[in-house]
C-alpha cells in the first residue's frame, strides 16, 4: 500500500515541481530498494511456505492438515480466539470509552497498562500465569484441591491469548473516540436518551469500522500467538496444542512437508487478514473524513 | 418557564470558572451571557443544562429545585457551537432522535414522528434536506438543523452555546436575525452564550456581562452599553477612551479639567480613571482668542493634536494625541467620533490643534492591585 501511495503522488505535479519532490532517479531507487527488501524478506518466504507445503503433492498436504492432531490444533486455536476476541472487544470498548470520554484519576496509568502486553515479552506473559496458577504458583495448591486445571490446559491458553491481545482494540479506538469528542453523546443525553441508547445509537455507529479493524488485528494475533501460549500449554498433542505450536512440533520432528502445510494455514489467515484490513481501513478512513468535515 | 441560579460556584482544578453567581432568567426572554473566553459563561450554561455539576449553589426551573435532576429529566434544548449532529444519521433521524428514544409509552407513532420532524424542518426552512447526512450540509444549515433537533422534544428552555461561533461573518448575521424572529414567534425562555458583543446587544432582551467567573452587570443592551457598571464592562463593550486623573472629596481632575463627582464624595486623593465613549467627546478648533489668553477654556477642555483621520461612512473617526504626550514613548491615542457634517464644519486635517471636552463620562477610582 505504501508503494502505491508513492506511485500515485509522484505524477501529480505538472510544471511546478513541489519543493519536497526528489529527482526521478532518487525516487526510482528508493522504490526499488523498498521492493527488493520486501521481496527478500516477505514475498520469497511467503511463497516458499506454500511451495514447501505442496512439494510432496496435494495428498500429503490434505493429509497433514486433516490428521486428528492437526484438526485438534485447529479446533483449539479457533476456540481460544473465539473466547479471547469477544472478551477483548468488550474490554477494549469499555477501556477506550472510559479513557476517551471521561476524566478520572489514574487515567494515564490505565493507558500505560493497556500497552503493557506490547512491551512485555510474550514468554514473560506466559510465565506470569505459570507463577499464578501453576502447581508451585500462588493459587496452585487451591486450584489442585478443587481440581481446576488452568496451566497445561485450555483455560491457560485462553488466558495467555487474552493477555497478549488486550491492546489491539483499545489502542485502535482511543484516538478515534478522542477525535470524535463527547458532544454527540451530550446531545443525545440532553434529548433524553439513556446511557445504553446513547452508546448503541450514537457512539457505536461512529466507531464501528474502528472496532472491526481492531477485531481483525486482534484475531490475527490471537490465532498466531506462539510465545505466551507455548509456556502455558505443555505441548500435549491433540489436547493443548494450538496451530503455531503444532507447526513447531512437526518441524522439530523433521516432518517438513506437514509443518509447512500447517504453516500455510496460518499464512493464509495472514493474507485474509491483510485483505480484510485493507478493506476496513478504507471504510474507516471514509468515516474519519466525515468527522473532519463535520 | 423561568430559570434561576443561586450562588453557583465551580472550580476546575485550581481554576475558578464560577464564583458565587446568581441570576434570574425571566419567562420567555432571550438572555445573552457575554464575556471573554474563560469568563465562565459556557460553564454557567452547562451547569444550567445539567451537563456540569456546580460545586456549590442551586439551579431552579420555574421555582423548583432542579440541581440534582439528571440532564435527561431537565427537558432543556441545547445547541452546541459545533452543532454536534449525529453524523451517522440522516437529517430526518437527527431531528427525530429525541422522540425515538422515548420510552414506548410516551413515544409517538412513526407517522406522527415524521409529521413533526417535517413540521420542524419547515420551521427552519430546510425541509428539502431531510434525507441528507450532516456532512453534506453547510455550517449555517447544520446549526439550523441542530436547533430543530433541540426543539423537537418541546423543551421548556433553550440553551445555546456560542451558536454562531463557528460560522462565517455573513451567515452569522443572517442566523442572528433569524433566531431573533424565531424567538419572537415561540417565546421560549432562551439563554445563549457569546463572546461577540455586537451579537449580544443586537439579539438579546437582556445581557449578562461576565468576567473571571463573576457577573459584572445585568441589563438591557441599552443599559449595559450606555451605563456600564464597571471599568471591565466599559472596556469590553464598545470603544472607550481612558483619561487618568485623581479624585478628592467629590471633585475630579483630569489634566487641567476639574469636574464635579458627587458620587465619590468620600474619596481622599484617589487615582481615578474617566471612561469616555468616542462619540461623547466634543471637539473644537483652537481659536486664536483662546490661544492668546489661555483662559476659561483651560479648565474645561484639553488640548490635543489630530494624528489621523478616517472619514469613511457617515461617522468620521479621529485619532488625537494629547498635548504634552507627543514626545512621550507611550502616547495614548484619543478616539473621537463625529458626524460627517460636523467634520466638514471643522474642516480638520492631520496635525491640526484642537480642544476636546468629554460631554459624558464615568469615573471609577483606580483599583490598586
Amino acid at each position: 500500500m505504501s508503494m502505491s501511495a508513492i506511485a500515485v503522488s509522484a505524477p501529480v505535479q505538472g510544471r511546478g515541481v513541489r519543493p519536497t519532490t526528489e529527482s526521478a532517479w532518487i525516487r526510482r531507487s528508493l522504490i526499488g530498494l523498498a521492493l527488493a527488501f520486501l521481496t527478500l524478506f516477505l514475498f520469497v518466504p511467503l511463497i516458499s511456505v506454500f511451495y514447501e507445503a505442496l512439494k510432496k503433492g496435494l495428498d500429503v498436504y490434505v493429509a497433514a492438515i486433516t490428521e486428528p492432531e492437526a484438526a485438534a490444533a485447529i479446533q483449539l486455536t479457533l476456540t481460544a480466539a473465539a473466547i479471547a476476541v469477544p472478551l477483548n472487544v468488550i474490554f477494549g470498548l469499555a477501556a477506550a470509552w472510559a479513557i476517551a470520554k471521561f476524566e478520572f484519576r489514574g487515567k494515564s496509568v490505565l493507558t500505560t497498562l493497556i500497552d503493557l502486553p506490547f512491551s512485555v515479552s510474550p514468554v514473560v506473559a506466559g510465565l506470569i500465569y505459570v507463577l499464578m496458577f501453576g502447581l508451585q504458583g500462588w493459587l496452585g495448591p487451591w486450584l489442585a484441591e478443587n481440581d481446576i486445571k488452568i496451566i497445561f490446559a485450555v483455560p491457560g491458553i485462553v488466558l495467555a491469548t487474552i493477555f497478549v491481545t488486550v491492546p489491539f482494540i483499545a489502542r485502535e479506538l482511543i484516538p478515534l473516540m478522542q477525535a470524535q469528542g463527547t458532544e454527540e453523546e451530550e446531545a443525545a443525553v440532553i434529548l433524553g436518551a439513556s446511557g445504553w441508547q446513547t452508546f448503541y445509537r450514537v457512539t457505536l455507529p461512529n466507531i464501528k469500522w474502528g472496532v472491526l479493524y481492531g477485531t481483525i488485528l486482534c484475531n490475527a494475533r490471537a490465532m498466531g500467538e506462539f510465545g505466551a501460549v507455548s509456556v502455558v500449554s505443555g505441548h500435549i498433542r491433540g489436547s493443548t496444542n494450538t496451530l503455531p505450536l503444532h507447526v513447531e512440533i512437526l518441524y522439530n520432528e523433521y516432518n517438513f512437508a506437514a509443518a509447512f502445510a500447517v504453516a500455510s494455514l496460518l499464512a493464509l489467515l495472514a493474507l485474509v487478514t491483510l485483505g480484510l484490513k485493507t478493506l476496513v481501513e478504507s471504510r474507516a478512513k471514509r468515516q474519519e473524513e466525515n468527522i473532519r468535515e463535520h | 418557564m423561568s430559570i434561576e441560579v443561586r450562588n453557583l460556584s465551580k472550580r476546575f482544578g485550581s481554576f475558578s470558572a464560577l464564583r458565587d453567581v446568581s441570576l434570574e432568567v425571566r419567562p420567555g426572554e432571550l438572555l445573552a451571557l457575554l464575556g471573554p473566553s474563560g469568563s465562565g459563561k459556557t460553564t454557567l450554561l452547562r451547569v444550567i443544562a445539567g451537563l456540569e455539576t456546580a460545586d456549590d449553589g442551586r439551579v431552579l426551573f420555574h421555582g423548583e429545585d432542579a440541581t440534582d435532576q439528571h440532564v435527561r429529566e431537565r427537558q432543556v434544548g441545547f445547541v452546541f457551537q459545533h452543532y454536534a449532529l449525529f453524523r451517522n444519521m440522516t437529517i430526518l433521524e437527527n431531528v427525530a432522535f429525541g422522540l425515538r428514544v422515548r420510552p414506548k409509552k410516551f413515544r409517538p407513532t412513526d407517522k406522527e414522528i415524521r409529521r413533526r420532524v417535517h413540521e420542524l424542518l419547515k420551521l427552519v426552512q430546510l425541509d428539502w434536506l431531510a434525507d441528507r447526512y450532516p456532512h453534506q450540509l453547510s455550517g449555517g444549515q447544520r446549526q439550523r438543523i441542530a436547533l430543530a433537533r433541540a426543539l423537537a422534544v418541546e423543551p421548556k428552555v433553550l440553551l445555546l452555546d456560542e451558536p454562531f461561533g463557528a460560522l462565517d461573518a455573513r451567515v452569522r448575521k443572517e442566523l442572528r436575525a433569524w433566531l431573533r424572529r424565531l424567538h419572537d414567534d415561540m417565546h421560549i425562555t432562551s439563554v445563549f452564550v457569546t463572546h461577540d458583543q455586537e451579537e449580544a446587544l443586537e439579539v438579546a432582551d437582556r445581557v449578562v456581562v461576565m468576567n473571571e467567573g463573576r457577573i459584572e452587570q445585568i441589563g438591557t443592551p441599552d443599559e449595559v452599553y450606555e451605563r456600564p457598571a464597571s471599568p471591565f464592562v466599559y472596556e469590553f463593550l464598545g470603544k472607550v477612551n481612558l483619561f487618568h486623573g485623581r479624585l478628592h472629596q467629590g471633585r475630579a481632575w483630569i489634566g487641567e479639567i476639574e469636574i464635579d463627582a458627587p458620587e465619590h464624595s468620600e474619596a481622599e486623593e484617589l487615582p481615578a480613571i474617566a471612561y469616555v465613549r468616542p462619540h461623547d467627546i466634543e471637539i473644537e478648533r483652537v481659536s486664536s482668542v483662546s490661544m492668546m489668553n489661555g483662559d476659561a477654556d483651560a479648565s474645561t477642555r484639553l488640548a490635543a493634536q489630530v494624528s489621523h483621520v478616517l472619514a469613511i461612512g457617515p461617522v468620521v473617526r479621529l485619532e488625537l494625541i494629547r498635548n504634552g504626550d507627543q514626545g512621550k514613548e507611550h502616547q495614548e491615542l484619543i478616539e473621537v467620533e463625529i458626524s460627517k457634517e460636523r467634520f466638514r464644519e471643522l474642516n480638520l486635517a492631520q496635525g491640526d490643534e484642537v480642544l476636546i471636552k468629554p460631554s459624558r463620562f464615568d469615573l471609577f477610582p483606580r483599583q490598586i492591585h
